[in-house]
């Protein structure tokens, strides 16, 4: 097992991350930028790099830097945790040349999962059913448009190179198709470094269904249920449950199998979640791999009881998987709320700054990851995730009226955060019911 | 008659950026006339990218910041004399 391990991320997961190593024994390094010298994951950590300057390209994107710190303090694994450098397959090669051990799937494997236009390729070839669109990269107007005309509008442009809502636009009119591609490509370089983009058929009105699979270095795979994700707001997922109230055991074991055949196609190690779209009729797509620890992988640790960065590492080390299918027994519901730093009163605006009087929700089945405090200056330059609020509850019905009570005992001042906005949310006839699919945020229009 | 100049402030703050991507020549250049409705400059703030547009013609005859450096809310960025 790994001595210490250098972690490339900030915020949230990065603490995650480092209480999963102290609970193993393992001792951790973090590296900070200019902007996080207070941060939390720099006091939690046992050692901390300076990396440069608040511009995640130079420092939480700044490769040379960080293998260099893992290095220079005798590491021997980098966990990158989600965003930055976590799909990089560059990253993940030059950990490996450098005799470091990177915490995820190999560099080949993050090549075909994480351009989700190479991923295609190989998944039609195999039978499994995805969403129509190009077979490749889609770089010039004329291309994007031909396409959207064969597939039928609406189309939607994705970034190849990463997911988040960063780099996505939906296009209604080929008239919007330049434009479309402009932004979407300038958001896609500033948060994944690539500016890649691909374009597929608009499915309206679906759900979004993803699969958690856990995959050892010896062909071993588990599945560990299904996480609902369809409260979106421009395609960034803001509550997430598990399981979903849409999804029954012959849907779920259809999901899974097909989930575990997209891993071995592609030899797949490590964590790792295959994203699906389902439709009314219960017809599901496989849209993409994330080959990476999500933001929402609480909820699905909350109903198996898995540590899920303890078996990343696990993995990694070279270790069998711990257990086994049958071993794996879901039990209750959780639920996520993504606390924000944004102004759910004014058009969600991002609001960095100094977080004053804050009090966090307690108490039976609630679980808060985060990286905020009093005083704690959430700085501008990355993601405005501020805190993850979790509840666990024997059912739906349950874990609604713990995450309204958890909302209820939050208080924050200095900064805008989006919990009122849950607040509404856990409120809603259609929310409480079930009744969900990706557009559901559409009817709080006025605060969207 | 002085000529009235017209400041551009960071609406939040964020990075600063003076061009679409790290490959493209800058929106403005000091000296450039500019007309309502021109893109100025581009603020991110927690990987949302706002771009700043002229409320009225001009010319730019200064820019305050470099490109990529942090912007406090308020901050004067781009001078601009109206025509």
């Amino acid at each position: 097992m790994f001595r210490k391990i250098l972690i490339a991320n900030r915020g949230e997961i990065a603490v995650r991350i480092i209480r999963a190593c102290r609970e193993m024994g393992i001792h951790t390094v973090s590296v900070f930028s200019e902007a996080d010298r207070e941060s939390l994951h720099v006091k939690y950590a046992d050692e901390a790099i300076h990396i440069g300057k608040p511009l995640s390209k130079k420092s939480y994107l700044n490769q040379g830097k960080i293998i260099r710190a893992a290095i220079e303090t005798g590491s021997e694994a980098i966990h990158p945790g989600y965003g930055f450098l976590s799909e990089n397959e560059t990253f993940a090669r030059a950990c490996e040349d450098n005799g470091l051990v990177f915490i995820g799937p190999s560099p080949e494997c993050i090549a075909i999962a994480g351009n989700k236009a190479t991923a295609r390729k190989t998944l039609t070839n195999l039978g499994v059913v995805i969403i129509p669109g190009s077979e490749g990269i889609v770089s010039y107007e004329k291309d994007a448009v031909e396409l959207a005309g064969q597939v039928g509008y609406p189309v939607i442009i994705k970034a190849s190179g990463g997911g988040g809502g960063r780099g996505m636009r939906i296009i209604y009119d080929p008239s919007e198709i330049a434009e479309g591609l402009r932004v979407a490509s300038g958001e896609a370089r500033a948060a994944f470094g690539n500016p890649d983009l691909y374009l597929e058929k608009y499915i309206e009105r679906p759900r979004h269904i993803e699969i958690q699979i856990l995959g050892d270095k010896y062909g071993n795979y588990v599945c560990l249920g299904e996480r609902e994700c369809s409260i979106q707001k421009r395609y960034q997922k803001l509550i997430e449950e598990a399981p979903s109230s849409f999804v029954d055991e012959s849907l779920r074991k259809k999901m899974e199998e097909t989930a575990i055949t997209v891993a071995r196609a592609i030899s797949y190690t490590n964590a790792g979640t295959m994203e699906f779209l389902v439709d009314a009729q219960k017809k599901f797509y496989f849209m993409e791999v994330n080959s990476r620890i999500q933001v929402e992988h609480p909820v699905t640790e909350m109903t198996t009881g898995v540590d899920l960065v303890r078996q990343q590492i696990l993995i990694a080390a070279g270790e069998k998987l711990e257990l086994e299918q049958n071993q794996v027994h879901r039990d209750g519901w959780a639920i996520e709320c993504r606390i924000n730093a944004e102004d759910p009163e004014n058009s969600f605006v991002p609001s960095p700054g100094v977080i004053q009087n804050l009090i966090l929700p307690g108490g039976p089945g609630v679980r808060v990851d985060t990286h905020i405090y009093d005083n704690y200056e959430v700085p501008p330059f990355y993601d405005s995730l501020v805190c993850k609020l979790i509840v666990w509850g024997k059912e739906r019905g349950i874990a609604i009226r713990r995450m309204q009570r958890a909302l209820s005992e939050f208080q924050i001042e200095g900064i805008k955060v989006t919990v009122p906005f849950h607040i509404k949310v856990f409120q809603d006839k259609d929310f409480i019911q079930g009744n969900i699919d990706t557009h559901f945020l559409e009817k709080f229009n006025n605060v969207l | 008659m002085s000529p009235r100049i017209s400041k551009v402030t960071a609406p939040l703050a964020g990075t600063f950026y003076r061009a679409p991507s790290p490959e493209e020549p800058p929106f403005v250049e000091v000296g450039q006339e500019i007309h309502t409705g021109d893109v100025l400059c581009i603020i991110e703030s927690m990987k949302v990218f706002t771009e700043l547009r002229a409320e009225r013609g001009g010319i730019v005859t200064n820019i305050l910041v470099e490109d990529e450096d942090p912007v406090m809310r308020n901050q004067e960025m781009i001078e601009i004399e109206l025509t």
